[in-house]
């Protein structure tokens, strides 16, 4: 069998929207480009990139990686194994912490719970901004409240999550089955028996796995608040860093890659306990 | 109509409530011994991060007159009452602003380029070799558990003061984020379309260009948007290690006490992300449809 010939002006008149498409549409995908390289060049040229920089930068950062082997603690170890138990405290305690206080809360943002919606307007408001505020900035405020260390650490993960399990707890309750709900209104419970009976035991594995993984992603916000002086091994990593130990920097890092991982590790089987292998959230 | 509950016999009873006790009081004793275990921990935790309940009563206070602090300007009223002297900063706060929107976007584009050279590598049904797979993998893990101020404390000692490391920074750690999600997109995509393409003979840099490609661009912009967006908070702080932008400005006013100045620059802050998000948001929807505006 030959192939048939295919006469290219049949074809283009028998598929117009392929062939001849609208200028508009054709030609959106390029100026789309163009404006993104555009915007991309003008970054660059405004945020004082220039190859010179660049090359000198990175011959500079080969070097630094060169002094950072070996991996090597010094004498330090033990005050590095306190951080890490510290950061592990902080990420621990400032998720729980959080989880308590936005349970409440996030009742009252549930629209199933509440419905008006003049009551949950500004709620939901209130937790975006709460979210809109990185950890840092709350480690900051929270250090010239309560003076620096590992306390500050803890109620700068609590208030910034607690805008985020706001969010992700009301959504968990919004998604939850109302059936079981009116079943126990039928029986003649209260709003309260409502909640506790009827909505509660669908909620909680949910927040359960999103508890743990928070913990999970608080040990890696836990180590980087102390770079601002809120405890935790992102002091001494700042500090060896400020004063160029290379060895003890990569050190540090590896000890944190480290233990990260075995929070992951950890907390993946813990959820998977918990909620079976259904859903992970 | 009548129901009908039908009682049985006292022993079968009974043994059926012994079996529910038993089971039910299983559950309860696996419950509190996984509550205990969580209490020990909590208090271990108490201890090693030094949380003092009397300092937090005490000066709890604090917390709320420090707001009540940065909405007061120096004349003592409120700071609402007078806009213009709450945000007399507002051409250099914007022009901040300004910049740490280059920096992550300058940031997440090299990042997302980066990501997109390295994903094929580090997918599971593209890559070439098993070799190179685990080598791009371990690299990307370690681009994305790094955190990006940390990245960002390094470069400022190699590439010196200012943006130009706040970018840097924020690039490798999209670059790791970006990279996973990417393959984890590429691990979905349709592999017959690349069996075509191989069976007339093309090279493997075709079969990606034209099988994979064209399936997964949509995914990957989805993506990147909502990587945008986690990078313009990302780029707020990066200002407080010397990397730039408005954190820079944010934490000097917070050191040096400007009270009112540290609400008009959050406020700054917390609208410029609420635009973000709502912008990329629209965005996602107009060119992926909703499915993809999670």
């Amino acid at each position: 069998m030959t192939p048939q010939e295919v006469d290219p002006r049949q074809m283009r008149a028998r598929y117009p929207d392929v062939f001849d498409r609208p200028a508009s549409t054709r030609l959106a995908m390029p100026a789309m480009i163009v404006a993104a390289f555009a915007i991309l060049i003008y970054g660059l040229v405004d945020l004082d990139f220039s190859p010179s920089r660049f090359f000198a930068g990175l011959s500079q950062l080969g070097w630094i990686s060169l002094m950072m082997i070996p991996p090597d603690p010094g004498s330090s170890l033990p005050i590095y194994l306190k951080a890490l138990g510290e950061t592990l405290s902080i990420a621990l305690l400032g998720t729980t912490l959080a989880a308590v206080f936005a349970l409440p809360v996030s009742l009252l943002a549930a629209r199933n719970i509440v419905p008006s919606n003049i009551l949950r307007f500004p709620i939901r408001r209130f937790l975006d901004s709460i979210r809109g505020v990185d950890t840092l900035i709350w480690a900051l405020v929270w250090i010239n409240v309560v003076g620096l260390g590992p306390f500050a650490g803890v109620l700068a993960i609590a208030v910034s999550d607690f805008g985020a399990f706001g969010k992700l707890f009301s959504e968990a309750i919004e998604g939850a089955d109302q059936k079981q709900v009116e079943g126990i209104r039928a029986s003649g419970g209260s709003a309260l028996h409502e909640i506790r009976f009827g909505l509660l035991p669908q909620v909680l594995p949910v927040i359960a796995g999103q508890v743990l993984y928070f913990i999970e992603s608080n040990t890696r916000s836990a180590t980087i608040i102390g770079i601002v002086g809120a405890g935790g091994i992102g002091l001494q990593l700042a500090e060896q860093i400020r004063v160029l130990e290379w060895q003890k920097v990569s050190f540090l890092i590896l000890m944190i890659l480290v233990a990260v991982a075995a929070i992951d590790f950890i907390s993946g089987k813990l959820r998977f306990a918990i909620i079976g292998r259904r859903a992970v959230a | 109509m009548t129901v009908a509950v039908s009682i049985l016999p006292e022993q079968q009873l009974a043994a059926l409530n012994a079996a529910y006790r038993q089971a039910v009081a299983r559950r309860r004793l696996r419950l509190l011994v996984g509550a205990a275990i969580f209490a020990a921990a909590l208090v271990l935790a108490a201890i090693g991060a030094e949380v003092n309940l009397r300092t937090l009563f005490t000066y709890f206070g604090n917390f709320v007159s420090y707001f009540d602090r940065i909405l007061t300007l120096d004349s003592g009223q409120r700071v609402w009452t007078d806009v213009g002297e709450w945000l007399w900063g507002w051409r250099k706060w914007l022009k901040m602003l300004g910049e740490t929107l280059l920096i992550s976007y300058v940031g997440t584009l090299i990042g997302a380029t980066f990501a997109f050279a390295l994903n094929f590598f580090a997918a599971e049904n593209t890559s070439p070799s098993p070799w190179l797979r685990f080598t791009v993998r371990r690299l990307l893990e370690f681009a994305r558990t790094v955190p990006g101020i940390v990245f960002a404390l390094v470069f400022v000692i190699a590439f010196g003061l200012g943006p130009m490391a706040g970018v840097l920074a924020i690039a490798i750690h999209s670059t790791g984020a970006l990279g996973k999600l990417f393959s984890e997109i590429v691990e979905n995509a349709d592999m017959k379309p690349v069996e075509g393409i191989r069976s007339t003979g093309a090279s493997w840099l075709s079969c990606m260009r034209f099988a994979i490609v064209p399936q997964v661009t949509a995914g990957y912009a989805s993506y990147a948007l909502l990587r945008f967006e986690i990078n313009v908070r990302e780029a707020s702080v990066m200002g407080f290690v010397g990397a730039g932008g408005i954190g820079q400005e944010l934490v000097v006013a917070i050191r040096k006490f400007y009270y009112s100045d540290v609400s008009a620059i959050l406020l700054t802050i917390i609208v410029t992300v609420f635009i973000i998000d709502i912008t990329t948001g629209w965005l996602r929807g107009r060119l992926f449809g909703k499915e993809a505006r999670t």
